[in-house]
């Protein structure tokens, strides 16, 4: 029914692309920003259930609109289910995963056991993180692991990868091939440190960053001013993180209650003023899509819209950072859709096929 | 999936059952518990500069008395060495005896105290008035050895990417084993090919 899309494996959607040179990992995310494409990333909201049919069906309103979906690790140190998980799940049905790396759950034993395990199973994209403290969470009682950070973490990797060797030394018959990523959060002190920092977390590996929700773009604006000083964004992809916010009321209660994020009183003045504050929400998102993407060095963006996933596509479309590009989608294979379309015919008419009447038809 | 943020978290109402009590423990996390108070340890970091100097002419003087070391023998000497070490650091620092000292690259800023222990920056968690997203009431370990770093020399020892903590060299002699390994680099340097 239709030509097979650009970058997708003709023997199946759920295999690794062909290798390319210059490129580390054999996925969409990385030939899509190498490309100069404008790239797209979401977050899933990873389900507090056991039935692999809330991983697809989240994923699935994201189908067409996004590049590469982010496997959560027990954000904000609340336990949900497994981003290993989420990842194998997303790889079976051809989905670009990024699995991001918390080091505040796992040792690096652990660690380095799951990118192996990733990797192997497709996972092309990996995003080093360092985690929220258990603190934040809803098990405060956990005991906080944090045996690497996310430099050294993304440096453990990048041996890995470049080097096909463990932190031991010891070798790798395989090495994993992935994309590294990282996150930076350019809103937080101190903020004439964050770029240099930036740049040390790519001496450390990292080949593209995204950065924490951005409300306050004068203040990226300078980031991105001191980081293209610096040089970054030629050996980085870095894509804004953006994303709808549902009221003022919710505004104010993530200004007071997640660290991290920087919401100017502007914003929060914006939305009370409207009449619907949820839609003005979802155009603010927009409006600084809109003015990030002329910004020297971006090179996408990350719409993390936490419980509010069914906006995505709208933003991503009113927003038109796709220039009409239309990311890789999940479509159903040809056989499957013949059979399909027959179903209702093979099941309820009643049709005994034989070859003899068949050759008397075809004539 | 529901519309609004949910106006209390599982997080908050966890915190809400637990049961009540009289004794309400001081700070969030264990780290911050250990110390008493961070006045010295934020002296120290205004004072980086210093510390620095000091704390080249101090390795340089263990390192004169290398020979002595070995002499009595590291291992006899280990217990003394540490008992002083882990009393001046961690009076100077609130040092954690991770027995691999990288003060001299993070600002005089001792990153182990960090509740999530980052040893190569901040995280993103950072308040807006440069506190510690975990204990709200302390200024942020890195945002400190940033302040700590433009006064040193050397300050930009704090670009290096610093390998995790060995955890099988805590409670050992950070002095010691750097005086160890600078003679033993001095000593390939003298004469190469010796030791090989």
């Amino acid at each position: 029914m239709n030509a097979r899309q650009r970058d997708e494996n003709p023997a199946g959607i759920h295999l690794p692309l062909d290798p390319l040179p210059g490129h580390t990992s054999r996925g969409r995310l990385e030939r899509v920003l190498r490309r100069g494409e404008f790239a797209v990333t979401t977050e899933l909201n990873p389900p507090d259930s056991a039935d692999p049919e809330d991983v697809y069906n989240r994923a699935k309103i994201f189908d067409g609109w996004v590049d590469a979906i982010n496997a959560v690790d027990a954000s904000g140190a609340n336990c949900h289910m497994s981003s290993v998980g989420i990842c194998a799940l997303l790889t079976r049905m051809g989905y670009a995963p990024i699995m991001q790396i918390a080091c505040r759950d796992k040792n690096r034993i652990a660690i380095q056991g799951d990118v192996l395990g990733g990797a192997a199973m497709g996972v092309a994209n990996m995003l080093c993180l360092t985690g929220d403290g258990v603190q934040a969470g809803d098990q405060p009682g956990a005991k906080p692991v944090f045996d690497l950070d996310s430099m050294s973490l993304l440096e453990t990797i990048r041996i890995m990868r470049d080097n096909g060797k463990f932190l031991s030394g010891r070798k790798l018959t395989t090495p994993p091939q992935v994309f590294l990523g990282c996150a930076v959060n350019p809103f937080a002190p101190p903020y004439d440190f964050r770029p240099i920092h930036l740049g040390k977390k790519i001496a450390a590996g990292a080949q593209f960053a995204q950065t924490q929700y951005c409300f306050d773009v004068p203040m990226f604006k300078a980031f991105m001013q001191k980081a293209r000083d610096l040089g970054h964004t030629e050996k980085l992809f870095l894509l804004c993180g953006v994303g709808p916010l549902a009221s003022a009321k919710t505004a104010k209660w993530i200004r007071s209650n997640v660290p991290g994020i920087h919401i100017p009183d502007a914003v929060i003045k914006r939305l009370e003023g409207a009449q619907d504050q949820k839609k003005e929400g979802k155009q603010l998102c927009i409006d600084i899509i809109n003015e990030v993407k002329e910004i020297p060095g971006v090179a996408g963006i990350h719409v993390m819209a936490y419980r509010q996933e069914e906006y995505v596509a709208e933003i991503v479309d009113e927003s038109g950072v796709l220039k009409g590009r239309q990311p890789w989608k999940r479509e159903i294979r040809r056989d499957d859709q013949l059979v399909a379309q027959r179903l209702d015919h093979i099941l309820h008419d009643e049709v005994t096929e034989t070859q003899v009447d068949m050759v008397k038809t075809a004539h | 999936m529901s519309d609004k943020q949910p106006a209390v978290t599982q997080a908050t109402l966890v915190k809400k059952a637990a049961p009540k009590s009289d004794y309400k423990p001081a700070d969030v996390s264990p780290q911050r518990r250990v110390q008493r108070t961070f006045a010295v340890r934020l002296w120290s970091i205004r004072h980086s500069r210093l510390l620095e100097w000091f704390y080249s002419r101090f390795a340089d003087v263990f390192l004169l008395l290398h020979p002595l070391w070995k002499g009595i023998g590291y291992s006899r000497v280990e217990a003394p060495v540490k008992f002083v070490e882990k009393r001046v650091k961690g009076f100077m620092f609130d040092c954690r005896m991770c027995g691999q000292c990288v003060l001299s690259s993070t600002g005089m800023s001792c990153p182990m105290n960090c509740p999530k222990q980052l040893r190569n920056g901040p995280c993103g968690g950072v308040r807006a008035n440069g506190n510690c997203e975990v204990e709200p009431d302390m200024p942020c370990v890195w945002v400190k050895a940033w302040e700590g770093s433009r006064n040193m020399v050397h300050g930009d020892k704090i670009l290096t990417v610093q390998k995790p903590v060995d955890q099988s060299l805590r409670e050992t002699s950070a002095w010691l084993r750097v005086t160890a390994q600078a003679a033993a680099a001095r000593e390939t340097t003298q004469n190469p090919g010796a030791s090989a």
